[in-house]
């Protein structure tokens, strides 16, 4: 994953180092497919990135800063990660491949329609609780397969 | 900025901030004995909420305030009585009817209020605002579910409501008590209307409901005290979520 000579760090090289970046609690979504990376600035005096929380309250954010530096550091300029709320991320800045992501991992990608299971796409499903595991996520019954699963909250 | 909005905008940053934490704070003792695993869940989730906003509350205050205490050291260094959130959080957790209608008068009125910073003139505020609005509504969908499911129970479910309505009606509006110098907010554009207005709107919002549910509409002013005079119910809280803080000030985390 780590680059054996440092790569110059253009905009889009720092992008796709990001797109490597996974939300620490969803490894099959990157942080550029969850649509939190707002901004990518490269100058003079380090790499700048802005990034949306995507609640605030979101108790994560500590770790994909941590992260990212981590990750941008073999570019050997300083890191600034940032967060900010404007614009506000929603779950429409999720991508395809985020959504996808979402189904792999269990979670049915957000939806202000009908949900479906992430497991078998059955659209028999009931709602347990508006709440769930973390601040994001509300918790489903799939009546087709049985299983129980999370989906992701429309904001 | 003049000095007349500083001051004002201070007021209003804090009073939000620490309804938010007090709130937060009191949900989160039903983590573990909610009356059901779900709500459970749920309580844990609407407090981790409200102690997240509440951080991005204090963060903005500390930038406006620039003396070099961060968000932790306004949450926390404070004597009891330097808190400034209202009276109608300031009541201990209750059982779980009192919970639900603190929650639906709360979520309620934190909705108006928000309205009414929606287009803010001071840009941070507006753009955090905006956020809150989105999760908010999540709240709102659960106190207001809860609060008619007790209220349609016949016998005990509705017996406890009635009796967490009379214990909260004088601090039902608390959220719109008056604010020291709102009126500089009001002519800065950061506040729509005075919190006078904003509680009429509240009341007009709810009224429907209460009237729905055969419920007498708590409709008393809030009192000019209500962000200032705590019960001991507060400062046994207060002894609780300071205490990891007392323990070691300086600790970083």
């Amino acid at each position: 994953m780590v680059s054996a000579v440092p790569v110059s760090p253009t905009e889009p090289a720092v992008r796709r180092a990001l797109a490597e970046v996974s939300d620490p609690e969803i490894p099959t979504v990157s942080i550029v497919d969850l649509g939190i990376v707002e901004r990518v600035a490269v100058r003079d005096d380090g790499i700048h990135v802005e990034l949306l929380p995507t609640f605030v309250g979101c108790p994560a954010l500590d770790v994909i800063r941590a992260t990212v530096e981590e990750r941008l550091a073999d570019f050997g300029r300083p890191v600034e990660v940032g967060f900010r709320f404007d614009p506000a991320w929603t779950t429409d800045r999720l991508t395809k491949a985020g959504r996808d992501g979402l189904r792999r991992a269990g979670i049915a990608p957000p939806s202000e329609g009908a949900v479906g299971c992430p497991f078998c796409d059955s659209t028999n499903v009931a709602m347990d609780n508006l709440f769930g595991p973390t601040l994001c996520r509300s918790l489903f019954y799939c009546r087709s397969c049985r299983q129980p699963f999370e989906s992701f909250k429309p904001v | 900025m003049n000095d007349d909005v500083r001051v004002a905008l201070d007021a209003l940053l804090l009073s939000m901030a620490d309804d938010e934490f007090v709130i937060g704070f009191s949900d989160s003792e039903w983590t573990g004995v909610a009356p059901m695993l779900e709500e459970d869940v749920a309580m844990s989730s609407l407090a981790q909420d409200e102690l997240g906003h509440a951080r991005a509350l204090y963060d903005l205050l500390a930038q406006l305030r620039d003396d070099g205490r961060d968000a932790d050291a306004i949450a926390y260094d404070r004597e009891p009585h330097e808190y400034r959130h209202c009276r109608l959080v300031d009541h201990g957790r209750g059982d779980w009817a009192r919970t639900v209608v603190r929650r639906f008068l709360y979520d309620t009125a934190d909705t108006v209020r928000l309205d009414a910073l929606a287009d803010a003139s001071y840009a941070p505020l507006a753009e955090l605002i905006g956020k809150i609005r989105r999760e908010e509504r999540y709240h709102v969908m659960h106190a207001r579910a809860w609060f008619e499911r007790l209220a349609g129970h016949d016998g005990e479910p509705r017996r406890r409501l009635e009796d967490a309505v009379r214990h909260l009606a004088q601090d039902a509006g608390t959220v719109f008590a008056d604010l020291p110098g709102e009126g500089a907010l009001v002519e800065a554009g950061i506040l729509n209307a005075p919190m006078a207005d904003l509680h009429k709107r509240w009341l007009d919002q709810v009224a429907a409901r209460f009237e729905a549910y055969s419920l007498p509409l708590p409709t008393a002013p809030p009192h000019p005290d209500a962000r200032h005079a705590h019960t001991d119910d507060f400062r046994w809280l207060w002894g609780e979520f300071t205490s990891v803080r007392r323990l070691d000030p300086v600790a970083t985390w």
